[in-house]
């Protein structure tokens, strides 16, 4: 081993290195700080350079200085030098660097392991498909450049052949490890404070803007299949979060005491339930986005006070959960006064307009359902306007939209219902969501996406509970009814493929997203529930991980055996006359008279006359044929003759009676 | 036989072959992983965790999959040696202190091209080569001689990383090699024309009456014979050039034993023997070697110096 140590690096494999540092650190730049990307950039020109010039590689002093500037300022950077962001950007510098000091082969070694570290590291910001081929084509390259460290120069084709052959053999270890591996859902410990940022969703508050943001992205949110029939799509309430206190500006959660959040909320279902699954993108919040309103929940989940399904731990990956919905439902018919009490509060002195609106309605009405009827007749009669860019609203926010602006969106007309409620006296409070979804007929998956972010209002009732009531549907009927995309005017900015009208490239796009949706699913998605799920189905009866590490280990050994005789099993490419040939010496062998390798079958038959004049003749003759097989005009028949001189020999018992 | 070689030879095939060609198979074949090895282990494991703790799922995959590779790697290191067939060749002998050769014929009946295969002897230098596929090749196994006599370099270490470089397979092929080494020839006069070859002459100044020609110097002539005055004509371009005497016996040396020094060892003798019998026959005289134990009559020519030489080689020796 010490021999590698020493072992030069050709200047021909140095291409080879190059283009792994290029491959496994390039991407990233799209997650570097610029100043990051530009000396990567300039190292790896620099490098490129010094291939190309066959010039001195830099000093041990200057590297030295490079790599404690990257690293302070990488610290500096990201204010850790732990974490996942700061983790991947000093990665990155030691791939820039390493080949700095590429001198042996040894050297060549480690920025090869570095570069399969690396792509692990891509799949903390991707694990699409793209991403994963991409990334098989980027570790056929690390592979073929260990071939090419260890095979020398050799056509690239054939490495990358060679290659491509070892991954393939690697494949089924793959598939079984993955399958058998026994799963453990993470994480180990506890996780960096950047782990899970870049994660989209609802937010905990409603911001003015916060809602709109949401809209314009195109991503999924999650996906539903029912296990029967869906329900209507006006029904389609996703509850999120509930706001019960106003700022003025923003609408927030109550921070619950722990008895009230004790509280098991009661529900009277009236219509029909509904089974379905969802498949939850992380979003790292509790809140599981159940339909309104859920009466049986999966384990690990509760139901808050306000009716929405909480996860215990935020979720922070892809899952998947299974609920029981009833769409037609009574709840909290006896609410506690404090939260209704709560559910009026209002911060004083803002508004004044829009309070003396709500308290002319209370004068003039007899109950609560006709003050909602008044706020409700007003969105739909007078010039109310649905947009995604609504004008800025001052001090007195609902006094601007109401009366000047009258421009807005979900949250806007949801919050003014709130706040008009509750200063007329009602209890009310605001809740987010997703409202809709569109059915992709390819897989039967229901999709909900970013786009269809909703906010709505509840009003407590007494007789009823707390009774949804959407105002955005009072301005925009066709919101709720046909989504987004249809109650926006043209020219708004939404995702752009949230309005595709062509038919066949949303028949496209569906069929992209089912493909997906099946790699979430089933690669993805695939956690320890999946995991037990998928193995009871192949017949483990309670898997437990003792049993799946000795099936791991059977199936294992099983196809290195497989792969092993693939590739050691060497067909004989001896022609046939020379088999016939070596069969009738090997006879002879057993008899006593063995061939020497150099010895022609002419000379050895003399030999064999001379030493055992018993077999001479049959000798002379198999010496014969093959003879005139090999060198002369042989042809099948002589091969037979052959053949059968092998048969011909006296059994070797006989010799020794 | 004891019983560890016989255990050896037995599970491992460890020892002298007893049937050429030798043919590599699993029983002869071991195989470890190398430091990259270890190090790339390390790395999935750290890789592995890294996707636990951040549950990502095609993170396992690649993990897996590049455990996969290992492990295929591994056969096809293996595969990198197997069922290759090797036989000696003909070693030429060498002096000591030069470096020996030992030619290995190499048999590949694979479809594929066996790469990268290190040859050694022991902790000798070491050469590493490609055989083509269903090809043939030759591998000339360094060896750095040191002593002269018959010399067995014992077993071949035939080692490969290819194809990945994370395991180490390797072989101890045991071929019936061995190489001829001559003592390292010492550059002294030769001796005088022995007197009891032709009687008649006188000792002393026989060989040096008729003058015949010149010839390049070689290290051991007496520096009486220079040609001084050739030299002087042009000094420049001329190297120096000796005189050439022919006198009947003159050509006809008695290489004694005898006539070496007797306060040098043995050693040192015979590598003044060498050296006169290389001079000698570049001389194209007649010349005998007369050992302590062997005689070997006058003659002349390459096969003759090959003869004398050999003697040299194995004085001492029991023969064989």
């Amino acid at each position: 081993m010490a021999k590698q140590k020493t072992e030069p690096l050709e200047h021909s494999a140095t291409p080879w290195l190059l283009a792994v540092a290029l491959a496994t650190a390039g991407p990233h730049v799209e997650h570097l700080p610029l100043w990051m990307s530009v000396l990567v950039g300039g190292l790896f020109m620099w490098r490129v350079w010094l291939w190309l010039a066959r010039g001195q590689l830099p000093r041990r002093v200057p590297l030295t200085l490079l790599v404690a500037g990257g690293v302070a300022g990488i610290g500096w950077q990201f204010h850790t030098l732990f974490g996942r962001d700061a983790g991947v950007a000093l990665l990155v510098l030691f791939m820039a660097l390493k080949p700095m000091e590429m001198h042996s082969r040894r050297d060549a070694l480690v920025v090869v392991m570095l570069g399969y570290f690396l792509l692990l590291t891509h799949y903390f910001y991707s694990q699409s498909i793209p991403t994963g081929l991409w990334l098989l084509a980027a570790t056929t390259l690390l592979t073929a450049t260990l071939i090419r460290l260890h095979g020398g120069a050799q056509p690239v084709a054939a490495i990358a052949r060679y290659a491509g052959l070892l991954l393939l053999q690697a494949l089924p270890f793959m598939l079984i490890l993955y399958l058998l591996f026994p799963r453990i859902s993470g994480p180990l410990w506890g996780l960096p404070q950047d782990a899970h940022s870049g994660l989209s969703g609802l937010s905990d508050k409603m911001a003015p803007g916060s809602l709109s943001n949401l809209i314009q992205s195109g991503a999924i949110a999650f996906r539903v299949r029912f296990a029967s029939d869906l329900p209507e799509k006006s029904e389609l309430y996703w509850r999120g979060p509930t706001f019960d206190e106003y700022d003025g500006l923003t609408w927030r959660a109550r921070e619950l005491s722990a008895t009230a959040a004790q509280t098991k909320p009661s529900i009277e279902v009236t219509g029909k339930n509904y089974t379905y699954t969802s498949t939850l993108e992380a979003h790292n919040q509790r809140w599981l986005l159940a339909l309104d309103v859920p009466t049986d929940l999966p384990t690990d989940s509760e139901l808050a006070p306000t009716l929405e399904a909480l996860a215990r731990e935020p979720v922070r990956a892809r899952a998947r959960f299974t609920f029981t919905s009833a769409v037609d439902f009574r709840a909290n018919r006896l609410e506690s006064p404090a939260v209704l009490q709560h559910a009026l509060r209002l911060p004083a002195a803002i508004n004044p307009r829009t309070r003396a609106l709500a308290i002319e309605w209370k004068s003039k009405s007899r109950s609560p359902e006709e003050i909602k009827d008044a706020a409700l007749s007003m969105f739909r009669n007078e010039a109310f306007f649905y947009t995604l860019r609504p004008p800025l609203l001052g001090q007195h926010a609902m006094d601007d939209f109401l009366f000047t602006s009258r421009r807005g969106f979900c949250e806007h007309y949801a919050s003014a219902f709130v706040f008009l409620m509750r200063a007329a006296g009602v209890p009310a409070r605001v809740v987010t969501g997703y409202q809709g979804g569109e059915l992709n007929p390819v897989d039967g998956f229901l999709t909900v996406r970013q786009s269809d972010a909703h906010a709505w209002a509840e009003i407590w009732l007494a007789g009823q509970g707390w009774t949804r009531v959407d105002p955005t549907a009072a301005v925009a009927p066709s919101r709720v009814e046909q989504g987004i995309a249809a109650a926006l005017p043209t020219g708004e900015p939404l995702a752009m493929l949230s309005r595709i009208d062509i038919d066949w490239l949303r028949a496209m796009r569906n069929r992209w997203e089912a493909v997906n949706n099946g790699w979430n699913q089933w690669v993805l998605g695939y956690n320890p529930e999946r995991q037990r799920e998928v193995l009871s189905r192949l017949g483990f009866k309670e898997p437990d991980w003792r049993s799946m590490t000795a099936t791991l280990a059977v199936l294992c050994g099983i196809t290195l055996l497989v792969i092993s005789l693939w590739t050691l099993y060497q067909r004989n490419t001896a022609d046939p006359a020379q088999r016939a040939w070596q069969r009738y010496c090997t006879g002879l062998r057993r008899r006593g008279v063995t061939r020497a390798a150099w010895e022609g079958p002419l000379d050895f038959a003399a030999r064999v006359a001379h030493e055992r004049p018993d077999l001479a003749t049959l000798t002379n003759e198999a010496a014969q044929y093959y003879a005139d097989l090999r060198y002369g005009h042989g042809g099948s028949e002589h091969l037979r003759l052959l053949q059968q001189c092998a048969r011909r020999l006296p059994s070797s018992w006989r010799k020794e009676v | 036989m004891r019983p560890l070689p016989w255990l050896l030879q037995r599970l491992f095939r460890i020892g002298r072959a007893e049937q050429l060609p030798i043919v590599l198979t699993q029983r002869r074949i071991f195989i470890i992983p190398t430091r990259a090895g270890l190090l790339f282990a390390v790395v999935l494991l750290v890789m592995l965790i890294g996707a636990i703790n951040y549950n990502l799922s095609l993170g396992h995959a690649l993990v897996f999959l590049l455990a996969g590779l290992g492990i295929v790697g591994m056969v096809h290191a293996f595969r990198n040696l197997v069922t290759l067939r090797l036989t000696p060749g003909r070693t030429e002998p060498v002096f000591a202190g030069e470096i020996a050769r030992f030619p290995v014929h190499l048999e590949n009946s694979r479809k594929q091209a066996r790469r990268a295969l290190d040859f050694r002897f022991g902790k000798q230098a070491g050469v590493s080569l490609n055989i083509p596929a269903e090809g043939l090749a030759i591998a000339a196994i360094p060896f750095a001689t040191r002593v002269r006599g018959r010399l067995d370099p014992g077993h071949i270490t035939l080692s490969t990383r290819y194809p990945l470089g994370l395991f180490h397979a390797w072989s101890y092929p045991h071929l019936p090699l061995f190489c001829l080494v001559y003592p390292r020839p010492l550059a002294t006069p030769l001796p005088p024309p022995s007197p009891a070859a032709h009687t008649g002459h006188q000792r002393g100044d026989s060989g040096q009456e008729d003058f015949t020609g010149l010839r390049l110097r070689q290290p051991s002539d007496p520096t009486r014979h220079i040609a001084w005055k050739a030299v002087a004509r042009d000094f420049s371009n001329r190297p120096l050039l000796i005189k050439q005497f022919a006198g009947g016996a003159a050509e006809e040396l008695w290489l004694d034993w005898a006539l070496t020094s007797a306060d040098g060892n043995t050693e040192t003798r015979l590598s003044i023997l060498a050296g006169w019998v290389l001079a000698a026959e570049e001389m194209q005289a007649l010349y005998g070697l007369r050992l302590p134990d062997r005689e070997i009559d006058m003659a002349q020519g390459n096969a003759h110096r090959d003869a004398c030489l050999e003697a040299l080689a194995l004085y001492g020796e029991a023969k064989d």
